[in-house]
């Protein structure tokens, strides 16, 4: 069976599968943020794009600052630990330049938006928003009756989300093979149910492998190649955040953020340099440097293999 | 070096520490709670497991993480898993005695905002929003707040907006919340406490110099005081020794 090889660059994947006007879904929790996809995105000068991100951090706030999105929805818009995002916040509270629509949810609001969105299911309740003033500037959080006597056998009441189907998603991976077997260890956020949501699936990994190096260890697999449409091979893609056992994180640049953000003449003179100014990510990588790279680099933790049997 | 020289960081996360007393698992956020939980697994919590929102349950980390998703809370971790089980079936399935949870502004009943300063729809300030503070708020046991800043603007009679609603507003919007809300805040003056449903935040401890009357200025709600109200212990020097040796060494907290 040979199967169908879906790598390309960066540059053709995003020309293929992120258009003007798409929803688009970058997911990663702290880890493997696909911030190179962000970048050509911002290169290929997309507009009008709805972005969903669970946690909305320094690849939104550049997206955003470059005149991309119109609409942002998430549950948590801050740079990390670290500080704020400088252009959100222009957005959000003084419309600079443009103002910004902004739906808001919690972390397991937009997990069970990706869920009900994979699974094609009309809405997911879950035991969040009571009380709170969410469902009051967000008309999506909607209370229902239970169909099904509650534990004290009266009727109970509980929210529930809508489906988010992106347009397209795009997640960053430690590897995949050709065809898209994408592998991740360390956190794997919420990867999987916001590729199967999406219309299309656009898969950004630190390494392609042969087929045989995935299938050693299929469990470890978190989204098959059926899922997948795109994938890009693109090392240290994912800096400033990190790939568990490829490199660290640059908590230098997170907490760098909030004051280049803040000024906006300096933001725009850090995408001119650092995202227009460089072709790929080949380029903003080389930019950086060896001795930069050096200090990101992590020691060895090998796991110890399993045995998966194989019949006699 | 004193006891008496602790700063306000070793002073919040050993009072955090001690109320951790005899729990088992705590949801905890970077900063003051994960010193505050690492300081109580080596004292009044020996079984304390600390289960961290990026999906990293048992953490045995070889350096003080600087994120909730530090890398070095995965190498060597018990277990990691996918968000949607962290947040559905440990969160919210109950598996958590205590979360602990910052905010910008807090309320008599515990109601937390951090989602914005004035109307939402036109913020003077748009700060981050729940993360998982809401879930956490709904499902967890009982839930510590860390304040380091003690004032009217922050304790606040009306919150600007309720990102994260204790069980008092969860039932009045018909939703039967699993926990008891906040249960605990801790500050630079004292703790108050409220066990939970119907019951506001009362002054249960302040700390040494500090005078009930210091704290109602504070806060900017009529604060009652509990009637067994108490003078918080310093920081021992072994708390201290601890935070300072063991679980901070590299002083990425402890300021």
């Amino acid at each position: 069976m040979s199967a169908v090889d879906k790598t390309m660059t960066m540059r053709e994947a995003i020309a293929a599968h992120v258009h003007d006007g798409d929803t688009v879904s970058l997911e990663g929790f702290t880890h493997l943020i696909p911030t190179a996809a962000g970048h050509e995105i911002i290169r290929q000068g997309r507009r009008d794009l709805t972005v969903i991100r669970m946690t909305a951090d320094i690849v939104v706030d550049q997206m955003l600052a470059a005149g991309c999105v119109s609409k942002l929805v998430s549950s948590f818009v801050g740079n990390s630990s670290a500080g704020s995002l400088g252009e959100l916040r222009r957005r959000v509270e003084s419309a600079r330049p443009a103002p910004l629509e902004f739906e808001e949810y919690s972390h397991y609001g937009m997990i069970c938006r990706y869920i009900a969105g994979a699974q094609r299911l009309p809405f997911y309740p879950l035991r969040s928003y009571g009380g709170s003033d969410l469902p009051e500037v967000n008309s999506s959080l909607r209370k229902v009756t239970s169909p099904y006597p509650g534990p004290d056998g009266g009727t109970e009441q509980i929210y529930v989300v809508p489906p988010v189907n992106p347009d397209v998603t795009i997640v960053h991976a430690q590897r995949a093979d050709r065809s898209g077997n994408t592998q991740i260890w360390g956190l794997t956020g919420v990867q999987a149910e916001a590729v199967y949501a999406a219309r299309k699936a656009v898969v950004v990994v630190e390494e392609v492998v042969d087929g045989e190096v995935v299938r050693s260890d299929p469990n470890r697999t978190v989204v098959p190649a059926h899922a997948v449409n795109a994938v890009v091979e693109c090392p240290r893609g994912a800096h400033p955040s990190f790939a568990q056992g490829y490199y660290d994180r640059d908590n230098a640049f997170y907490r760098s953020w909030s004051a280049i953000s803040k000024d906006k003449e300096r933001l725009t003179a850090w995408l001119a340099e650092w995202v227009h100014g460089t072709r790929d990510h080949a380029e903003y990588v080389a930019k950086l440097g060896e001795e930069f790279w050096d200090g990101l680099v992590v020691g060895e933790a090998m796991s110890l293999p399993v045995n998966y049997g194989r019949r006699l | 070096m004193t006891a008496a020289a602790a700063t306000s960081s070793e002073l919040l996360s050993v009072v955090a520490a001690r109320e951790l007393a005899a729990r088992r698992t705590v949801f905890a956020g970077i900063g003051l709670p994960t010193l505050a939980a690492s300081l109580a697994h080596l004292t009044v919590a020996p079984e304390l497991e600390i289960v961290y929102e990026s999906g990293v349950c048992g953490a045995h980390p070889s350096h003080l993480p600087e994120t909730i998703a530090d890398a070095v809370l995965i190498t060597g971790a018990e277990a990691v898993l996918p968000m949607p089980t962290l947040f559905g079936s440990v969160l919210q399935g109950g598996h958590i005695d205590v979360g602990f949870l910052g905010a910008a502004q807090i309320d008599k009943w515990g109601n937390l905002n951090s989602s914005v300063i004035g109307d939402w729809h036109h913020p003077k300030a748009r700060l981050p929003g729940s993360g998982g503070a809401n879930e956490v708020m709904a499902n967890a046991r009982e839930v510590f707040v860390v304040m380091r800043r003690h004032d009217p603007r922050s304790f606040t009679e009306r919150l600007d907006f309720c990102t994260s609603p204790g069980p008092d507003r969860a039932l009045a919007d018909g939703i039967r919340p699993l926990g008891a809300g906040v249960t605990r805040v801790i500050t630079e003056l004292g703790i108050l406490a409220r066990e939970g449903v119907g019951e506001e935040l009362r002054l249960a401890a302040v700390h040494p110099g500090v005078s009930a009357d210091d704290v109602r200025a504070a806060t900017g709600w009529e604060l009652k005081t509990a009637d067994d109200l108490t003078v918080v212990e310093p920081p021992t020097e072994a708390e201290l020794a601890l935070l300072r040796e063991d679980v901070d060494p590299e002083r990425v907290y402890l300021r």
